[in-house]
């Protein structure tokens, strides 16, 4: 075979189908609106039925935390989100399911090793940079509240 | 230096078994998935449940490498201890799904790591022991079950995301050849052990690619030294290199002037039906080129529709902490040439 790797892996790109873009984004668009629409229709509800706003802020992202849970453990979030993509991942569903997946799935190598172990292997690094994140963005807010900006 | 090059240099060549042996019995269990695919009625034993019946994955995988031997014991109608040396693999850490899985046989035990070419690595060692006449008996076994591959490769089992176009599906299965000094066939009469090929791919979701330079190598060092048309064999079946791999081998087959087109396939493509399983770019893992081999293939030799054919063994070569590490992921092919009739004039020793 007279190819180089950098010729070679030209070569293959072009054998390698991409992914369907448009169909993703809309697959996305649907699902992930539809969750959001759940959302927004807790928050009405729990309004409704007189919980305080402070409450209810609280309450419907735990309501979504919770219901994904219960399809990680049904076995249908998973079916869900190959279909739904960025759909499922971006609300606080895609959280709540890398949270819940490993635990389920680590479960055999005992609750120490395997469930506390390794229940953040997918979420650990959205907690560190999110947080790393929110402690960055909290410095700079300060210096401009300081002068006065926000 | 030069001496050991020179050494290496000659055992590029194909090796001509002396003896060839009979492949005597041939065994494969699979998931369900597999069963639901095109080559279902093909395979002796398959579960409904992924489990089989036990409590974790891993120890699935394991029980379907017990069950795949013991279907073999009894297809061949051997006692374990006719058996001089089983050679067995799989995709886990330490090739636990094979210790674990035959740690009841009171058989001499190999454990191979040669990744998805395993099956082709261990039925190679097995036939080049039998027909050098160290055993008169030995055993190829090897497994890959999608969810352990998937949680030690992978993702969680239920961790929602989306799969890429080239990436491929592990097959859960296993296979278990038995090779066997006396027999009437089919015999394994040449080898060609495989060298690993890097080309710089570090997409483990486009394992084909990684794969496929290893096979095109395999392949047209067998052609190049044996001076054999791809056409006088009815089938040239490459391991798991699914639609990617399989058309990158054959157009650079083809580039060299080995038109195998009419004759190749790929089990990674033949095990699933690509309309209706979705599975992406094909199967994958050990238990692929195993459970079509000993499901398929062989079924296909035993009532005369194939009479010679190559075998080949495809295996990436990586882990996943290589593959965070950014290093290139290489490949491998073994490839062996299974044919129902002895050759006539036999050489010894190396082409």
């Amino acid at each position: 075979m007279n190819l180089d790797a950098k010729t070679y892996q030209k070569y293959a790109n072009a054998y390698a189908k991409k992914s369907p873009s448009p169909k993703n984004c809309i697959a996305a668009f649907l699902v992930g609106g539809s969750i959001c629409l759940l959302a927004e229709g807790l928050y009405r509800l729990y309004l409704h039925l007189g919980v305080a706003e402070a409450a209810v802020r609280i309450l419907t992202p735990v309501t979504i935390i919770v219901l994904t849970a219960l399809a990680t453990g049904f076995g249908v979030f998973d079916c869900l989100a190959k279909a739904a993509g960025a759909g499922t991942l971006v609300p606080i569903s895609g959280f709540a399911n890398a949270v819940t997946a490993p635990a389920i799935d680590n479960k055999a190598e005992g609750m120490i090793m395997g469930v506390g172990a390794k229940m953040f292997i997918i979420a650990g690094p959205v907690i560190v940079y999110g947080t790393l994140a929110s402690v960055v963005w909290g410095v700079i807010y300060y210096f401009l509240h300081m002068r006065g900006i926000v | 230096m030069k001496e050991n090059t020179m050494i290496a240099e000659q055992n590029r060549g194909i090796v001509r078994i002396p003896n060839p042996p009979t492949i005597r019995a041939w065994a494969s269990v699979v998931g369900k998935k597999e069963h639901d695919g095109p080559l279902g009625g093909d395979f002796d034993l398959h579960a409904e449940d992924d489990r089989f019946g036990m409590d974790t994955w891993e120890k699935a995988e394991s029980e379907m490498q017990r069950l795949a031997l013991g279907m073999l014991m009894k297809k061949s109608g051997c006692r374990e201890e006719d058996i001089g040396a089983i050679f067995a693999g799989d995709l886990l850490n330490q090739c636990t799904g094979s210790s674990f899985g035959l740690l009841d046989a009171k058989i001499p035990y190999f454990g191979l790591y040669g990744a998805c070419s395993t099956m082709a690595e261990g039925l190679m060692l097995a036939s080049l022991l039998v027909g050098g006449g160290y055993f008169s008996k030995a055993a190829a076994v090897c497994s890959s079950h999608f969810c352990s591959a998937e949680r030690q490769f992978r993702f969680p089992i239920e961790y929602g995301g989306q799969r890429t176009p080239t990436a491929q599906w592990t097959v859960t299965g296993a296979g278990s050849v038995l090779l066997s000094s006396d027999g009437c066939g089919p015999y394994v009469t040449e080898v060609l052990p495989g060298i690993s090929v890097q080309m710089g791919i570090t997409d483990a979701a486009n394992m084909g690619a990684a794969m496929a330079p290893a096979a095109v190598d395999t392949l047209s060092r067998y052609f190049a030294s044996s001076g054999v048309s791809p056409d006088e064999f009815d089938l040239i079946v490459t391991g798991d290199l699914g639609q990617v791999g399989h058309d990158i081998t054959s157009d650079l087959l083809l580039s060299m002037g080995y038109d195998v087109r009419r004759v190749y396939n790929d089990c990674g493509l033949l095990i699933y039906s690509s309309e209706s399983q979705d599975m992406h770019a094909g199967g994958s893992g050990c238990g692929c080129s195993a459970t079509v081999l000993c499901g398929h293939i062989l079924k296909r030799f035993a009532n005369g529709q194939y009479k010679n054919m190559l075998f080949v063994g495809t295996g990436a070569l990586m882990s996943p902490t290589s593959v965070q590490q950014g290093l290139p992921i290489a490949g491998i092919a073994h490839l062996v040439r299974i044919s129902a009739e002895k050759p006539t004039e036999m050489g010894g020793g190396n082409a």
